[in-house]
């Protein structure tokens, strides 16, 4: 094999692993949040849960901004867990709940792809080792996806 | 039915469900078309400024944030309408729901902004029926009324078409 060719076959090969090292990372890091996941759970299942006698836990991981407006009924407030800060408060939350414990968090502050708040949640929820975790599913934003769905919402802090 | 056909029903289903979750709501304002609030805004040089006196002209209100992605990546185009637009009595303001001032000056210059951006806070959101999820798009026609609202990712080739309508419309004291 001359040189040439060969230094094709090294980049290519090289190319070869970064993508399959780049997929396996995005597959650890999302594929468990692409719509349809087990770990989802769709608004109008949320809304159905809160009424049942069997509610969840439900976090927020979004900017309090958003939060003070509107929120779903009964949520407690972590904030955005993209920030260090907002991961330790969710694992200081998050600590005294039993690791079978119903729990939904969520955040809604932007298109779902986007969202930099619920998959560090979820990723630190899990490592803690909750079984029955579930993401709330927000395509658009709190306000069309929730409450102009007409689905438990409060406001204030 | 032939493997052609359903090869291309597939397709069509799978671009329209990406198109679907990429999280695009966009609705025309109210049949009242409500009056847009008016509301003092503060830029980043500190000058104050109501919103009540660009009547007449017709105002594109973006909420964002700088820790928002989508948010980012529309700013271009924001200030590309700003460019075309301006002349014609267009304004874009765009109303932050960042935490902090300091790194916003620093984007907004990197990104060569070319119209207002203030600070929001709750009162402001509220002011607007609520900004529930970024980016949030108001645009305001020249009677001083809302009306249209673009929440999640903006549909710029319609927002477009709504601008041009709206300048090409008579303020109505």
């Amino acid at each position: 094999m001359r040189f040439g060719e060969n230094f094709a076959v090294r980049w290519l090969l090289t190319l070869v692993l970064v993508a399959g090292l780049s997929a396996v990372s995005r597959s650890q890091s999302s594929a468990d949040l692409s719509p349809g996941s087990a770990d989802l759970i769709r608004p109008e299942e949320l809304a159905k849960a809160l009424r049942s006698s069997a509610k969840p836990t439900v976090l927020n991981v979004g900017p309090k901004m958003i939060f003070v407006q509107a929120h779903i009924a009964g949520a407690e407030f972590i904030g955005p867990t993209n920030k260090p800060e907002g991961l330790e408060k969710l694992r200081a939350r998050a600590a005294s709940l039993p690791r079978d414990s119903f729990l939904v968090i969520y955040c809604g502050c932007c298109p779902w792809y986007h969202c930099p708040n619920v998959r560090p949640a979820y990723l630190e929820l899990k490592q803690m080792g909750f079984t029955r975790l579930k993401v709330l599913y927000i395509a658009t934003g709190l306000g069309s996806d929730w409450v102009e769905k007409g689905y438990p919402t409060a406001k204030g802090e | 039915m032939t493997k052609k056909a359903a090869v291309i029903i597939a397709a069509v289903a799978l671009l329209a469900a990406v198109y679907l979750h990429r999280g695009i709501v966009c609705r025309k304002a109210s049949s009242s078309n409500p009056p847009a609030p008016a509301v003092t805004l503060t830029d980043l040089g500190g000058n104050a400024f109501n919103l009540s006196g660009y009547k007449g002209k017709v105002v594109l209100i973006n909420f964002w944030a700088a820790w928002c992605t989508p948010c980012r990546g529309e700013i271009p185009q924001f200030t590309a309408l700003q460019d075309k637009y301006g002349a014609q009595g267009f304004q874009t303001v765009g109303i932050s729901l960042d935490d902090a001032e300091s790194t916003l000056r620093d984007f907004c210059r990197e990104a060569k902004v070319n119209y207002a951006i203030v600070m929001g806070n709750q009162k402001i959101a509220e002011a607007f029926g609520g900004v529930l999820g970024l980016p949030t798009t108001f645009l305001i026609g020249r009677d001083g009324r809302i009306h249209a609202k673009h929440e999640g990712e903006t549909d710029f080739r319609k927002l477009e078409q709504e601008i041009k309508d709206l300048l090409q419309s008579r303020a109505q004291n």
